[in-house]
């Protein structure tokens, strides 16, 4: 059991090898068969036609980052209900209970971000 | 050893897809638009999509003066490399499974969530504010999908009693496919994975019309086709995942039918769900970002924890 474990994520390893190699190998082979005749203009950032204006490190929407926070709260909060749901057959009424009183407090969690308007996109 | 010479073979097997899910792509959309489609290179056009990645490798290597270089080069394969990573997981057919490992469906998740930092990384190192604004809109449309669509997935895994997707496919032999049991489930699955792939109704990230191409906008040649090509294989890699969760994987829709090989199965399955979001993108117009956000968190994420709840309900006493 131990053996088929290690060469399971062994193979995880060089699948990612394989991702992450066939990108490289892509862009080594287009390197020699591609023209690099680069000048201002070209190199100028796209703007739509018009001359760049400052650069693209501007303030943006706060509202970003609140999304942000909810997703990680919510799917920490998901991952923990994953070993639950595994082992829910062992101890049925009483995971159930467990479960519910879980999910009712984030549902509450979720209730709240609602009114507090943190889902409303203006 | 013969299996990291079968994933090579895989990786082949699946750039072979990717191509002909490209001509496929264009062709479906051709005929539902009453166009034809590629038609002049090769027979029938089918030679287009290689012509076109010739094309795209021949392109000039244009990095714009104020972009991050680093990161600009790092995010096509931070951006691609996870969308190959995760077929390790899924079960082709019966003993088909390339790392059968015990947390499958976690796998799957967790390492497709990485595709989230290749794009905001890219659009944040071309320094453009197209890129900017959709690198951030699609962040945040992947993060807040990523929520409804593990708790919908958590339905299938509370049914099967395992995280292992050979386990789940079994699950379903000894009862029926879970899309009849979680008929709501596979709807929201489908729905949140749609977004996930950001294709229509959900495409905002690229939004041609508004945003030029979104976090693309500054990649061109081979750095943009790793973008697209990794768009592909998550087609490919969602429609197994969705075969696998809700559709029996490789089982044959009636035990009489089991004559053909599983891997048959699994493959039209896979397929359909791989092709229907071109399909849809044909019928449906794209979303606004307010109706994206708020369809993710007041509508898909309450009725996924409902879903959840009923299950467990089923589960405790029937």
């Amino acid at each position: 059991m131990e053996s088929h474990y290690w060469s399971d994520y062994l193979l995880v390893a060089w699948f990612i090898a394989l991702g992450v190699g066939l990108p490289l190998v892509a862009f080594g082979l287009a390197r020699l068969i591609r023209p690099h005749r680069p000048y201002p203009e070209k190199l100028a950032t796209y703007e739509s036609g018009v001359e760049p204006f400052g650069t693209s490190r501007v303030r943006f929407r706060a509202h970003y980052y609140l999304i942000a926070l909810l997703f990680v709260l919510f799917d920490v909060e998901v991952l923990f209900l994953y070993p639950w749901a595994v082992a829910f057959g062992q101890a049925k009424a009483f995971a159930f209970v467990e479960g519910l009183v879980f999910l009712g407090l984030i549902g509450f969690a979720l209730f709240y971000a609602w009114r507090k308007g943190a889902l409303e996109w203006k | 050893m013969p299996a990291a010479l079968g994933a090579v073979v895989l990786l082949l097997v699946v750039l072979g897809l990717v191509t002909f899910a490209v001509y496929v792509h264009r062709k479906l959309l051709g005929w539902m638009q009453g166009r034809h489609g590629p038609t002049h290179t090769g027979p029938y056009g089918l030679l287009q999509t290689i012509a076109d990645t010739v094309k795209l490798l021949q392109k000039e290597d244009v990095i714009p003066a104020q972009v991050d270089r680093p990161l600009f080069r790092l995010a096509p394969i931070i951006a691609f490399a996870p969308s190959f990573v995760v077929l390790a997981v899924i079960p082709f057919a019966p003993g088909l499974t390339f790392a059968d490992v015990g947390v499958g469906l976690l796998f799957y998740l967790a390492v497709a969530s990485v595709t989230t930092l290749g794009v905001i990384a890219g659009g944040w190192a071309a320094n453009n504010k197209w890129s900017l604004i959709g690198a951030l809109r699609s962040a945040a449309q992947m993060v807040s999908y990523e929520v409804p669509l593990a708790l919908s997935a958590l339905a299938v895994v509370l049914m099967a009693g395992s995280l292992n997707l050979n386990a789940i496919v079994e699950a379903q032999a000894r009862s029926v496919w879970f899309v009849i049991p979680q008929a709501l489930g596979f709807v929201i699955f489908l729905i949140a994975a749609l977004a996930e792939l950001n294709r229509t109704p959900f495409d905002l990230t690229e939004a041609e019309s508004e945003l030029v191409a979104g976090y693309l906008t500054e990649y061109s040649g081979v750095r943009f086709a790793f973008f697209m090509l990794g768009e592909y294989v998550y087609l490919f890699a969602m429609g197994a995942l969705i075969a696998t969760l809700y559709f029996g994987g490789w089982l044959p829709p009636h035990p009489a039918l089991a004559f053909v090989p599983g891997i048959v199965w699994f493959l039209i399955k896979a397929l359909f769900f791989a092709v229907l979001p071109f399909w849809l993108q044909a019928t449906f117009p794209r979303a606004r970002v307010d109706q994206l956000m708020g369809l993710a968190w007041k509508g898909l994420i309450p009725l996924a924890m409902v879903n959840l709840v009923l299950t467990a309900a089923l589960k405790t006493w029937l």
